[in-house]
């Protein structure tokens, strides 16, 4: 095991991957000359040279329609978004053209892409600069969406999108690119895309994080523990296709769900996990399902409202406690 | 060969149009391209345009008809073809008329209708059986006897229907009276899964209007008149478990006085030993559990649950001491277990530490669940004797009170006496009056003379 | 056509270092000379000069034009027996469009329907200009023609609008979204501008392939007015793509007068900000279009991207329920009289190639072939219920939530 920060994770699994298939290029705007806006391309231009390590102008929806249409052809293309925040300038793109092409074009045309790039808010950026995306992008037929964790989880899951056969949304985090973990020596190491790692084991309540905030609900399950409840916690690590068995397996175990989610609560992810889970183990609740999202509102800059908007650890411990009826 | 020519769909939204205009007539040669017609769709006034060569043979409907798409309007031809079969059924406009006012029958006149009326059957959602198909069974909610929705969890309807437990007969102590998990829980465990007889314990009537007055305002001139406080979880569980011991066990109350003077002297020789050796000091409670634990051993009926639910007295086979503690919110009684087999320092080391974590509220259930009897204790407020309600599903509790320095009579001499009121509540579907008083003797025989504890 | 490497004279960069008289702008042109030389190394620092140079700055700009009548098939490197294949082509097309108005009319075909009818010179005359199977296309809406020019099978087609499960999309396109993958068809795309980036990926793939391929990329004159143009024409531009941006200007976009909605309604011009060679061309003449196609194509091969503006115009509405009441009046008439397939024959007729019995023949033969694909579009079933699932994941096992 070798201890890497995210960025050197997926930096090995893209660099792993352009080594073993010519297909692969890398495309985005300063990801060459610049080393990557926030390093994760670092040193790849010199390894692969400026055919396969792109430089764009900023046109996300150009350089997207690029790399679908080079899809189309058969190359595997990684598009990099500097954030997923400028995705929307190329969302016809990545939600209408990327996801139907095989339909459409009843199974000729594939389209094996990967968008990747910092999701999320990422301190105080306002409004524009901090959305989340999961939800949005798991809403259409065709994407897949992945937000891994941790460094393992991201070369991993990474490695395996690029091979994927489908257009993969690959979501990453600023704030979390130079966090450090183990990460397998595995010359081939790939996780399966759509399952779910259960990150800590308990007995009381379920909580379902992904992303950055699982390392926020991995807190409130420490602040829980000492008041003697043990929570169990699933990281979903794909979004899309979602691992619901493991979940599902949980909630019958505990009872009790809650879930923690930075989109945007209308239509968030947890919106999503909390109907699924009435729909399929609606006997097994002993409490309504609680979410832990920002308000409905955009991300704000003073720091004091971004503290407020964030889900935090208060919020995941009291909501936990809501849903096992113990006094908070 | 005749060439059939019908309403076409000029528009994506059209339903039907008015043929606004003719611009050939019968017996005129048509070529492909050709407009024959104007016709006034939902949007516009649209050409009519003829895809085949010939001669325009009939007309079907006049200007102004107003038919649906894919009804004949024109028939196509060679000169002088029979088309009478194309024809039949009579005038073209009179058909228009006759769908104008019913159009269900339209189907029967044009060729195409019947593939016109696929075309919107496959056109409806595709999905649509399965919605259906996928619609739920519709799950009971459960009601009470006034048809009031009883509020539970859908785990906690599961639980009590797996366990016959009626909901309308149960309290939640959830949110807004929500039955949730640990309501049917604690009601399994308590054996009173089965409804309460009515004529022998009625049941609690929580929806009955409180007899005495209540304010109507909560702010007088004195200021307000009360302070609202939520019930939390503990007083609720308190509520519901006395509630039910004491309208469902029928209680009968023994009192013993007890010499205390040996006990004091031992238990100053004892923690004399005990503070050489850094140990926890002994308190007269650890003596009354201790003593307890032992005369349970000889008391089987004490020792016993009546669990009317499984239709049995379960007498244990081990003896688990609950000894209650006051914390801030309530009470709760942690359990010392075997306590007949451990010796009295060990029972002290333990009553404090679950005592003290009571306090902290971190006691885990399996430190506060599974008493076999327990002991109450109010002797350091000063209170002389008192009776105390059973702890469910235990038989009996030994309500304790102060040592009292007391004139006693002594071999004919008044001497300084150390005395304490005990007091046994007692189950009598289990234990009956004699048995009780056995018990007590036994309880009083250990704590007046403490070295038979020893035996 | 101008060759696009030697742009000395009508270069904005370059101009900007023509001797000014000063000094210091003079020392730097020759070092920028230097640099042209190949002694400075290349880097990723900007080359361009904020010393301005006393103005104004004047360029002269050269168009091609490929015009009517302008060329005969010998001059295409076209035989005479290619004449009526040519012939047959374009007016498969025209069948076949006239016979989907009764078909949608008789509710066989729903949902939007455009018609190529009075464009069949622009599929045609490009099909004859490239390696059909080696070389890319990819289009917009108006999609019928140009896959009956590459070979699509009328039948294949017909029960695509239909939705029947023989379409060339398997039922799940429908009139907008014709692919053929064996052709290299890369579709019919229905959010205009949309596909344009697409193009350039297209013909980025060739290239990063090491290919001589190249990407014809269709698309209408309303497209031009989207951001998704600008963008890849300057990725085309700077990746040096084999590619060929050719913007059918059919005179509309859907109700809307090109010369009402664009600044500059030149639209081959666009191209010039591009630094691209830009031509016009007529689509009313198949020969203009193949020679126009063929000397871009050529560019492309070169690494060099184009711009091609064809001026052409379709008979019909922009959709089946456009009554094209925008018109003025007598304006299709005048076009029609110039129709690109009546030229054709007339030509084909005056080269003695064949006689107009035989062009008669030849329109018989292609409508019944019309009438046959109908025939074979009724006889195919719609898709099985379960091909709902079916395309929308390479994955076999998604787990769909249905």
């Amino acid at each position: 095991m070798a201890t890497l920060q995210l960025r050197e994770a997926i930096r090995a699994a893209m660099t792993e991957e352009m080594e073993r298939d010519e297909n692969v290029f890398l495309m985005g705007e300063e990801v060459a000359e610049y080393n990557g806006a926030y390093k994760v391309s670092q040193g790849m231009l010199d390894q692969f040279g400026p055919d396969r390590v792109i430089d764009t102008p900023i046109a996300e929806l150009g350089f997207a329609g690029l790399g679908i249409g080079a899809a189309m052809s058969g190359l595997r293309p990684i598009i990099e978004f500097m954030t997923f925040n400028f995705s929307y300038v190329a969302f016809d793109q990545v939600v209408n053209n990327a996801p139907n092409m095989r339909y459409m074009s009843g199974g000729q045309f594939g389209c094996p892409i990967v968008f990747r790039g910092p999701n999320g808010a990422a301190g105080q950026l306002g409004a524009t600069h901090s959305n989340s995306t999961e939800a949005l992008y798991s809403n259409f037929p065709g994407l897949k969406v992945i937000a891994p964790s941790n460094p393992d989880d991201a070369k991993g899951l990474l490695k395996s999108a690029i091979r994927d056969d489908d257009p993969v949304v690959f979501l990453e985090s600023e704030q979390m690119y130079g966090l450090k973990g183990e990460v397998s020596d595995e010359s081939d190491y790939l996780l399966p895309i759509g399952k779910a790692r259960i990150a800590r084991e308990g007995d009381d309540v379920t909580i379902v994080a992904h992303s950055k905030s699982y390392h926020v609900t991995m807190k409130a399950a420490e602040e829980l523990e000492k008041e003697g409840f043990s929570a169990e916690i699933i990281d979903p690590r794909t979004i899309k296709p979602l691992d619901i068995e493991t979940i599902i397996r949980s909630v019958m175990k505990t009872n009790r769900l809650v879930v923690v989610d930075e989109s945007s609560p209308f239509s968030s992810v947890a919106s999503e996990v909390t109907h699924q889970v009435q729909e399929r183990a609606f006997d097994h609740l002993d409490a309504p399902v609680l979410r832990v999202t920002p308000p409905d509102t955009p991300a704000p800059y003073a720091p004091n409202l971004m503290d407020r908007y964030m889900p935090s650890v208060e919020e995941i411990v009291r909501a936990s406690k809501r849903v096992m009826y113990a006094a908070a | 060969m005749a060439i059939e020519i019908e309403m076409p769909k000029l528009t994506d939204t059209m339903e039907d149009g008015v043929l606004s205009a003719w611009l050939v007539d019968e017996g005129d040669e048509v070529s492909a391209g050709d407009v024959i017609a104007q016709v006034e769709t939902d949007k516009a006034t649209m050409d009519v345009e003829a895809f085949d060569d010939g001669v325009l043979l009939k007309k079907m409907i006049d200007e102004g008809d107003s038919v649906p798409i894919g009804q004949l309007i024109a028939v196509l031809g060679e000169e002088g073809e029979d088309i009478s079969d194309l024809v039949a059924g009579g005038d073209g406009a009179a058909e228009a008329e006759a769908s104008a006012t019913a159009e269900d029958d339209t189907s029967t006149t044009a060729s195409d209708a019947t593939e016109t009326s696929d075309a919107s059957e496959s056109a409806a959602p595709a999905g649509d059986g399965q919605v259906r198909d996928r619609e739920p069974e519709p799950v009971p909610a459960g009601t009470d006897e006034e048809g009031r929705r009883i509020k539970a969890s859908p785990l906690a309807r599961r639980l009590a229907k797996e366990h016959s437990i009626d909901l309308a007969t149960m309290d939640g102590s959830g949110p807004e009276g929500r039955i949730v998990r640990r309501d049917v829980e604690a009601r399994i465990e308590e054996g009173e899964a089965a409804p309460a007889e009515p004529e022998t314990a009625p049941a609690p009537q929580p929806s009955t209007e409180p007899a005495f007055e209540m304010p109507t305002s909560v702010v007088d001139e004195a200021g307000e008149l009360y302070e609202s406080e939520n019930i939390s979880q503990m007083r609720k569980t308190i509520s519901r478990r006395l509630a039910q011991s004491k309208y469902t066990a029928p209680h009968f109350y023994l009192t013993v006085d007890v010499d205390m003077a040996n006990a004091v002297e031992a238990r100053k020789k004892l923690n004399a030993l005990t503070e050489k050796q850094d140990g926890p000091k002994i308190s007269f409670n650890d003596f009354i559990t201790k003593s307890c634990a032992l005369a349970l051993r000889q008391h089987p009926y004490v020792n016993a649950s009546y669990l009317a639910k499984d239709g049995e007295i379960r007498k244990y086979n081990q003896v688990h001491v609950g000894v209650a503690v006051a914390i801030d919110e309530g009470l709760i009684t942690p359990v010392i277990r075997n306590a007949d087999r451990k010796g009295l320092a060990q029972i002290s080391k333990e009553t404090r530490e679950l005592a003290g974590r009571a306090r902290n509220r971190e006691l885990q259930p399996e430190e506060f669940e599974g008493s076999t009897f327990t002991t109450s204790n109010l002797g350091m407020f000063g209170i002389e004797e008192f009776t105390a309600i059973i702890n469910p599903p235990n038989a009996a509790i030994l309500a304790i009170g102060e040592i009292r320095d007391e004139p006693v009579v002594e071999d004919g001499e008044v001497v300084p006496g150390k005395r304490m009121k005990i007091t046994l509540s007692c189950d009598h579907r289990v234990v009956d009056g004699a048995v009780g008083a056995q018990f007590l003797q036994d309880v009083k025989r250990y704590l007046e003379d403490p070295m038979n504890m020893l035996l | 056509m101008a060759d696009d490497k030697s742009k000395a004279q009508t270069d904005p960069a370059d101009a900007l270092d023509a001797p000014s008289g000063d000094g210091a702008a003079d020392e730097e042109a020759v070092t920028e000379s230097a640099a042209d030389e190949a002694t400075e190394p290349e880097g990723p620092w900007t080359r361009q000069s904020i010393d301005i140079p006393d103005g104004p700055i004047t360029e002269t700009v050269e168009y091609n034009t490929y015009p009517a009548d302008r060329f005969s098939h010998d001059e295409l490197d076209l035989a005479d027996d290619d004449l009526m294949p040519m012939l047959r082509n374009m007016l498969l097309q025209r069948r076949f469009e006239e016979r989907c108005r009764q078909m949608y009319q008789r509710q066989k075909i729903s949902g939007f329907l455009h018609l190529y009818i009075g464009q069949e010179s622009v599929s045609t005359g490009s099909v004859y200009g490239i390696r059909l199977g080696e070389d890319s296309v990819i289009t917009a809406y108006r999609d019928h023609g140009i896959g009956l020019a590459m070979g699509m099978d009328p039948g294949v087609c017909m029960a695509e609008l239909f939705g029947k499960k023989d379409g060339c999309s398997r039922g799940k396109g429908g009139s907008m979204h014709f692919f053929d993958a064996s052709k290299r068809m890369f579709g019919g795309h229905a959010i205009v501008g949309a596909h344009l980036p697409l193009g350039a990926g297209v013909a980025f793939a060739h290239k990063y392939r090491g290919e001589d391929n190249v990407c014809l990329c269709f698309f209408g004159d309303g497209a031009m007015a989207q951001g998704a143009y600008r963008e890849a024409l300057n990725l085309a531009g700077i990746y040096d793509l084999p590619i060929v941006f050719i913007c059918e200007n059919n005179q509309y976009a859907m109700g809307t007068a090109v010369d009402r909605v664009q600044a500059e309604p030149d639209l081959f011009k666009h191209g010039r900000s591009f630094d691209m060679p830009c031509s016009l061309a007529s689509g009313m003449d198949v020969f203009s279009v193949n020679r126009a196609v063929k000397d871009h194509v050529a560019l492309a091969r070169d690494g060099q991207p184009s711009m091609l503006e064809i001026r052409t115009y379709r008979y019909q509405g922009h959709s089946i329920s456009d009554p094209a009441k925008y018109r003025q009046e007598g304006e299709l008439d005048a076009r029609k009289s110039e129709d690109a397939i009546v030229r054709l024959e007339q030509y084909i007729v005056n080269q003695g190639v064949a006689a107009d019995s035989e062009i008669e023949t030849l329109d018989e033969e292609i409508k019944q072939e019309v009438l046959d694909a109908i025939e074979f579009a009724e006889n195919s079933d719609f898709p099985d219920d379960d091909a709902i699932y079916e395309h929308v994941y390479a994955q076999e096992d998604y787990p769909f939530i249905n």
